[in-house]
């Protein structure tokens, strides 16, 4: 038995992604239940050295065999540094997984030399070339200041996502309430994404007893322009669903911009001004057509575009 | 192959099944199998476990078999990696992932 997969979107929605032990059958097997929008089989950190060969084999057959649905599956591999990331490569690609999160990306070189494995992998097993499509975690102050040489060498890559854990040891920082600690590397990071014209993620938040922490981190990020957010837990997914959802109000607005955009296009004029006297160029719609997309994703949509 | 060595993988965790490969050298397969679905499922946990290794060339071993309710993808997987930890060789880049491994 074998569960094809559709071919993988490079940018879809990407609100939660939720790590997922690949050595352990009951997370796994449960794994797209809990609505996240992409699920990350782990075969890094959540694996212990001696059960990396495994978690291998419990990876294939699930790829291979569960279905996943409209959830995207993503493989963290172990990083260049180890024995184990080309194998990684290879069961990634045998077993069909969406892309692959490439653990302590340094330098464009890292990326360059993943997309290289995979491509050899893609041809050994029979598999589309350029169907298996990549993110690179920075986990260091170096990882982030190359983020932009890193962000666009490969065409594979749809996105960069920050990892506090190694960050903040690099750093010789803790976790601060209000993220003045990961300011500089959230910011340069979301800078280099979208100069490059890929998507952007934030970190785990770890502490599953702080709700209203978790709230608070996930606010900020909606303010700074992320993506989604790298989560640990199932809880932690209808809260970030909800608070990256539009309000209304911003619904409301979208749509009007969308339409009037389209009607005075039509007639071809570029630039007008709404009933309650914005300004509204092309540089708005796509921000609107994003927000009529979350919407829908969110489940609160209800007009006709 | 040839198994070398005892040769285990998977827990006695809710989900998984453990398996231990024992290298014979004659006898067939001999396997026990003890799990808390054998009423429900014995024959076919059996069934999954002889066909990955009849796929991996395996015709003689003793084969411990205790399921705590693993699902067929993951017996799979446990029979594999006990048999490549008995082999003992390093199999890194030559693993036949689709091919015996499927």
């Amino acid at each position: 038995m074998s569960i094809p997969r559709p071919k993988p979107e490079k940018f879809r929605l990407r609100r939660t992604m939720m790590f997922m032990n690949a050595q352990k059958p009951g997370l796994i097997k449960d794994a797209y239940i809990y609505g996240a929008d992409s699920i990350m089989l782990d075969l890094e950190d959540a694996v212990a050295e001696n059960q990396k060969d495994s978690a291998r084999f419990s990876l294939y057959h699930a790829l291979k065999e569960i279905d996943y649905g409209d959830t995207e599956v993503i493989v963290r591999i172990n990083g260049l540094d180890t024995p184990h990331w080309k194998e990684d490569i290879r069961v990634c690609v045998a077993g069909g997984c969406d892309g692959i999160r490439i653990a302590k990306t340094e330098s464009a070189q890292d990326v360059k030399t993943v997309d290289e494995a995979v491509t050899e992998a893609e041809k050994e097993f029979g598999v589309e070339v350029g169907r298996t499509l990549l993110m690179a975690a920075l986990e260091s102050p170096k990882g982030v200041l190359n983020a932009y040489e890193i962000c666009q060498a490969s065409p594979r890559l749809f996105g960069v996502a920050l990892s506090g854990g190694d960050y903040r040891k690099c750093m010789q920082v803790k976790v601060i309430p209000g993220g003045i600690e990961m300011l500089a590397a959230r910011g340069h990071m979301l800078m280099a994404a979208r100069a490059a014209g890929i998507q952007c993620f934030d970190t785990v938040f770890t502490n599953l007893n702080d709700d209203e922490g978790f709230r608070a981190e996930v606010k900020q990020n909606v303010e700074m322009g992320f993506d989604g957010k790298s989560l640990i837990n199932p809880k932690q997914i209808p809260i970030v669903h909800e608070m990256l959802a539009p309000s209304q109000k911003e619904i409301a607005e979208a749509e009007k911009i969308v339409r009037a955009y389209r009607e005075h296009a039509s007639e071809g004029v570029g630039v007008f001004t709404l009933d309650n006297g914005k300004m509204i160029d092309i540089a708005f719609v796509p921000g609107a057509e994003r927000v009529i997309k979350l919407a829908k994703a969110s489940g609160i949509y209800e007009g006709d575009l | 192959m040839e198994l070398k060595a005892v040769g285990t993988a998977g827990t006695l965790e809710s989900s998984d099944v453990m398996i231990t490969l024992e290298p014979t050298t004659s006898g067939g397969i001999d396997l026990t199998l003890e799990s808390s679905v054998i009423n429900q499922y014995g024959r076919q946990i059996k069934a999954e476990v002889l066909a990955s290794l009849e796929r991996l060339g395996v015709k003689n071993a003793k084969v411990i078999v205790n399921d705590h309710g693993a699902l067929d993808c993951t017996i799979k997987a446990r029979v594999e990696c006990a048999y490549y930890r008995a082999c003992q060789c390093d199999m890194d880049g030559k693993f036949d992932w689709g091919g015996v491994i499927r």
